[in-house]
């Protein structure tokens, strides 16, 4: 079924075997942090976390204590929700404007849409914090510091140029054919659009749907610029930075804040995986 | 900063006719946080320092009904920078150091404290000093809520006894003793130079000490406010002595490699471990957090403690050198004013220092507040120095101060020249003040 | 192609507007900044651009930013693409394609935390906490400051870490490529007789062409922008500087505006020729339509 070996140069065992490796070595750094959120301070200055394997059934030398820190904190629910009310939309909202536009980069004519394109794309190079001061300015001017809708707005705006960069490519790859007979049909633009585009694209609005809600999930900068961080609004990331002293001390709490703010992109992840899967193109040739 | 808020002004224009044609979502914003009696405060404490400044306010907020939202970032001159550069400043800022501090005072950023706080209470209660640092030309523009003092040495009593080594008094003594502590087959001293984004800072520490003992603090001044040159003999002198030390891999566990890899929190470990890799470490008092934090159990006086860092020159005597915490104002209003107020009195800076081990800098903070012995003896040799200086680099701009001064300890340390090191920080230092 | 000019301004309209608002009117502040003094008060002319093209920390930061855009691109690319490929064809490839993306869902806070415990340098006579210098001793070499060592050393060790991350990003979206060639197309290459490797570079590699430019794309204008890396594990110091670490110390740190908006200028403009080969990828592209 998995086609392995049909033409016998790249036999099953190889291709075990670099994935296996190269798995193993990305595991690596991640393991030494999942050990060392389960060891005591001290030991972790003390000695490598791959020691704790030497006697792994000495439970005296793990412990829960920086992840109890760490969900013990007041208010820990409410950033969890705040972060989720900051990430859906602004995770949401760029897909769809960006999918719109790149449907008209790849498919519509109009004047000047090359230039257009390219010229969206690069911004994607401007460094975030040079926009941070004349945006804050008018945000404060026009009462949207301080708001979700405000930061809302301002990752879609950030988030866009790479969205509309990977949206356009993939929309540029559909059969041309199943457009044609769709407008013969007497179908616009939108209902291509929704009704064609969209479903055939699903991989790529899935992959995309992963970055853009963990850049926003993981994004710390932005919404202490626009939202301000207090505690009704602040996000996960805040909070947690906010278990670390102003030197780095009790910085091994961190350990175990970095695994509870990454379960939610890791199931985010898993729950989208489902959509990588081959032969929607497929269907839609032939059809 | 007017100039520069007239250019944007230009292009606002612009944005908020982007804005408007773009943003119909605006209508649906929601309440912000600028809820009635609330004060926004922006910082750099977080862990332990958040819970103690949490708890500082707990009465005054209990008292008042003003609600004080303290923001912690440890990037607070990105934020900082951006909200004032933007005119979106918190109400109140715990501030990175005086250089700063003077930055946004003269571009009009800071209230004036006269105004808030009581003047006289204020002199009677802070040595001059203080008053000095927290102003820019003449005005209060800051007031310290607490203090570190740098120039202490920390040692491992038990060990120290258990090898025969005794306190050094003087500078000959220390290099003596570390002599003798080499040729005895380990390593005298532990240093830790990296810290992240800014890696460097404690061997500016040394630095400042060195030129104080050697140059005197009048000297120290013409040097932090760039009157002679950094490649002038007094200034160089200093960082060959501090080279006698960080330079040699005899001297320092780990060598120079080790110096410059380890992390400022983690050197002092090296003296208590078993047997101990080092037995010197000049650090400031707030470093005592961290030998708590890393080897549990040990008792302040008994298993660890500190000696102030010898003179050099006898005509110089022992200065000490010292951070503080400084908090200003940035918005005028009635209940930022109340916060202020009490965050300037004695009361809420008992509160602080005692939760933390701190130092206070305000001479009507009893010394019975303090949590252990050691940290009251640092009290004292803070309160009673006769001669006190800032830490420099924290007064100098911050192109040099936080930037090619951190760099050039690197560098030195990392084998260049100290010439080339020196002319470096020099033509940093002349495009920097001007 | 559809013709309807109202179409197209009705769907791309929005996302230029924000795009618009958001990056490209900040852009042309910063460009106007760029020809001033530090605090925009004076107008400088170029001078901000000399002072860049003169300094040694930026031409540091030059040479740092093209070693990375040769060693970070290539592996990035590479990497993901023969994982795109390889995993689809093991049984545990959900497992496989996660452990590889973890990186990118872990915040960068924990990321620093994650290499310290690599990287992490003590003494040979201490023990060791970084994985790497224990890996060394293993072996009976001398522990190795990773991140001191320069120039080579250091600005390889930070590029790993890039690498570590960014993988897993260009790993996805080349699999959601490699997932829409239609099957068809690869069985009946197979059963014309190709072998895979035949397969991969015949068949596959071409149709995958366009989604390795955006990837590739993507990974040079990281490049540029790469900062919290370098920001957080050596913040430029032992020649480890790169433009974006400078342009933030210049603008938050020494609060120089007109060097940090002239930084961030030079790096818009560098972007310049990769959007031109773009241009020329589409109308290939769309020529062969």
């Amino acid at each position: 079924m998995r086609g392995r070996s049909v033409g016998g140069t790249a036999p099953g065992a190889l291709v075990d075997t670099v994935v296996v490796l190269v798995a193993l070595a990305w595991l690596l750094p991640t393991l030494g942090l999942l050990v060392s959120s389960l060891r005591p301070a001290p030991d972790v200055a003390g000695s490598g976390w791959w020691t704790i394997f030497a006697n792994p059934f000495d439970l005296t030398r793990w412990t829960l204590e920086n992840y109890r820190h760490v969900l013990g904190q007041q208010g820990m629910g409410r950033a969890f929700f705040n972060s989720f009310l900051i990430t859906v939309p602004a995770t949401l909202l760029p897909i769809l404007l960006a999918s719109l536009a790149a449907f008209a980069f790849a498919w519509l004519d109009f004047p000047g849409r090359q230039v257009l394109f390219l010229a969206v794309v690069a911004f994607l190079v401007v460094p975030l914090q040079m926009t941070f001061v004349p945006i804050l300015r008018i945000y404060s001017q026009s009462g949207l510091a301080g708001t979700l809708a405000g930061l809302w707005l301002a990752h879609t705006g950030y988030g866009l140029p790479f969205a509309i960069y990977l949206m356009r490519n993939f929309f540029a790859s559909l059969p041309e054919e199943v457009f044609e007979s769709a407008y013969i049909d007497g179908a616009s633009p939108l209902s291509a659009f929704f009704r064609l585009a969209l479903p055939m694209s699903t991989p790529a609005l899935a992959s995309l749907a992963i970055f853009q809600f963990l850049w926003v999930w993981n994004d710390l900068l932005v919404a202490l610029i626009y939202l301000g961080g207090g505690a009704q609004t602040a996000p996960l990331t805040l909070k947690l930075s906010s278990l670390v002293g102003s030197f780095g001390q009790e910085w091994h709490v961190l350990t175990a804040a970095a695994f509870v703010s990454m379960v939610v992109p890791v199931a985010v992840f898993f729950a989208l995986q489902r959509y990588f899967v081959r032969g929607i193109l497929a269907g839609a040739v032939k059809g | 900063m007017k100039e520069r808020s007239q250019r944007w002004a230009r292009f606002r224009r612009l944005g908020l006719a982007l804005l408007m044609v773009a943003l119909p979502a605006a209508a649906f914003s929601l309440p912000g946080l600028a809820a009635p009696r609330t004060v926004t405060m922006l910082g750099t404490w977080g862990g332990q320092e958040l819970e103690a400044f949490l708890k500082v306010l707990e009465p005054f907020e209990k008292e008042t009904g003003i609600k004080v939202e303290f923001t912690g970032t440890r990037d607070l001159p990105a934020v900082l920078t951006t909200r004032v550069a933007a005119g979106n400043p918190p109400d109140l800022a715990a501030l990175p150091n005086p250089g700063q501090m003077r930055e946004l005072a003269a571009e009009g950023h800071l209230v004036d404290l006269s105004k808030v706080l009581d003047m006289n209470t204020l002199k009677n209660q802070y040595a001059p000093v203080w008053i000095d640092l927290g102003s820019y030309q003449g005005k209060l523009h800051a007031i310290f809520i607490s203090a570190d003092l740098k120039s202490l040495v920390w040692y491992n009593p038990k060990a120290f006894a258990a090898r025969g080594y005794t306190v050094p008094k003087t500078w000959d003594e220390l290099m003596s003793l570390t002599e003798r502590i080499a040729a005895g087959g380990v390593t005298p001293w532990a240093i830790g130079l990296e810290s992240g984004a800014a890696s460097g800072w404690p061997g500016t520490d040394w630095i400042e000490d060195i030129m104080l003992r050697t140059a005197g603090p009048e000297v120290y001044d013409q040097w932090v406010a760039h009157q002679i040159p950094w490649t002038d003999a007094r200034v160089k002198r200093a960082w060959e002595i501090f080279g006698q030390i960080a330079r040699n891999p005899r001297y320092v566990y780990g060598g120079t490699t080790g110096a410059l890899s380890t992390n400022f929190g983690d050197a002092p470990n090296f003296l208590f471990t078993s047997p101990p890799r080092a037995y010197l470490h000049r650090q400031a008092t707030f470093i005592q957090s961290f030998i708590r934090q890393n080897n549990p159990g040990l008792v302040a006086g008994q298993d660890y403690d500190f000696f102030a860092l010898p003179p050099i020159d006898a005509r110089w005597g022992t200065p000490a050198l010292g951070a503080a915490d400084m908090v200003g104002m940035l918005r005028d209003t009635p209940e930022a004013r109340k916060v202020m107020q009490y965050l300037a009195s004695p009361a809420a800076q008992e509160r602080w220092v005692a939760a933390l081990g701190k130092l206070s800098a305000n001479r009507a903070v009893r010394m019975e507040v303090y949590p252990d012995p050691l940290t009251r003896k640092a009290a004292q040799i803070l309160v009673s120095a006769e001669v006190f200086r800032f830490d420099g680099s924290d007064l100098m701009p911050a192109a040099v101060g936080s930037g090619a001064f951190w760099e050039g300890i690197l560098r030195y340390v990392g084998g260049e020249s100290l010439d080339d090191t020196l002319r470096a920080i020099e033509s940093a230092a002349k495009d920097a003040y001007r | 192609m559809q013709r309807g000019r109202a179409w197209a301004w009705g769907f791309t309209g929005p996302a230029l507007l924000l795009v618009g608002f958001y990056l490209a009117y900040p852009t042309l502040g910063t460009v106007y900044l760029s020809f001033f003094d530090r605090r925009s008060q004076h107008f400088v002319g170029f001078h901000n651009y000399v002072d860049l093209f003169t300094s040694s920390a930026m031409r540091t930061a030059f040479r740092n930013n093209l070693l990375w855009l040769l060693v970070f691109t290539a592996a990035t690319v590479g990497l993901g693409l023969v994982l795109a490929v390889l995993a689809d064809r093991v049984r545990y490839e959900a497992v496989a394609k996660s452990v590889i993306f973890l990186p990118m869902a872990i915040s960068f806070v924990g990321a620093g935390v994650i290499w310290k415990f690599i990287y992490a340098y003590r003494p040979a006579t201490s023990a060791q906490i970084g994985l790497a210098n224990q890996l060394l001793m293993l072996f009976g070499r001398e522990p190795v400051g990773w991140l001191i060592e320069r120039p080579w050393i250091n600005n390889l060790a930070l590029i790993a870490v890039g690498v570590w991350i960014w993988t897993g990003f260009a790993m996805v979206v080349l699999s959601a490529a490699y997932k829409g060639i239609p099957r068809e197309l690869l069985e009946a290459a197979r059963v014309d007789g190709a072998g895979e490797w035949q397969v991969f570079w015949k068949v596959s590699l071409p149709l995958l062409q366009s989604t390795v430019a955006v990837v590739a794309t993507t990974m040079v204008i990281n490049v540029l922008k790469v900062f919290d890396i370098v920001y957080v594990m050596t913040n430029g110091n032992f020649d480890t500087e790169v433009m974006a670490n400078r342009m933030y110390k210049e603008m938050f740190q020494f609060r120089h505006f007109g060097r940090a908006s002239a930084i961030a200028v030079i790096l818009f403009l560098a972007i310049v020729p990769v959007m031109l080969a773009n241009i020329r990828r589409f109308r290939q592209q769309e020529a062969e339509r």
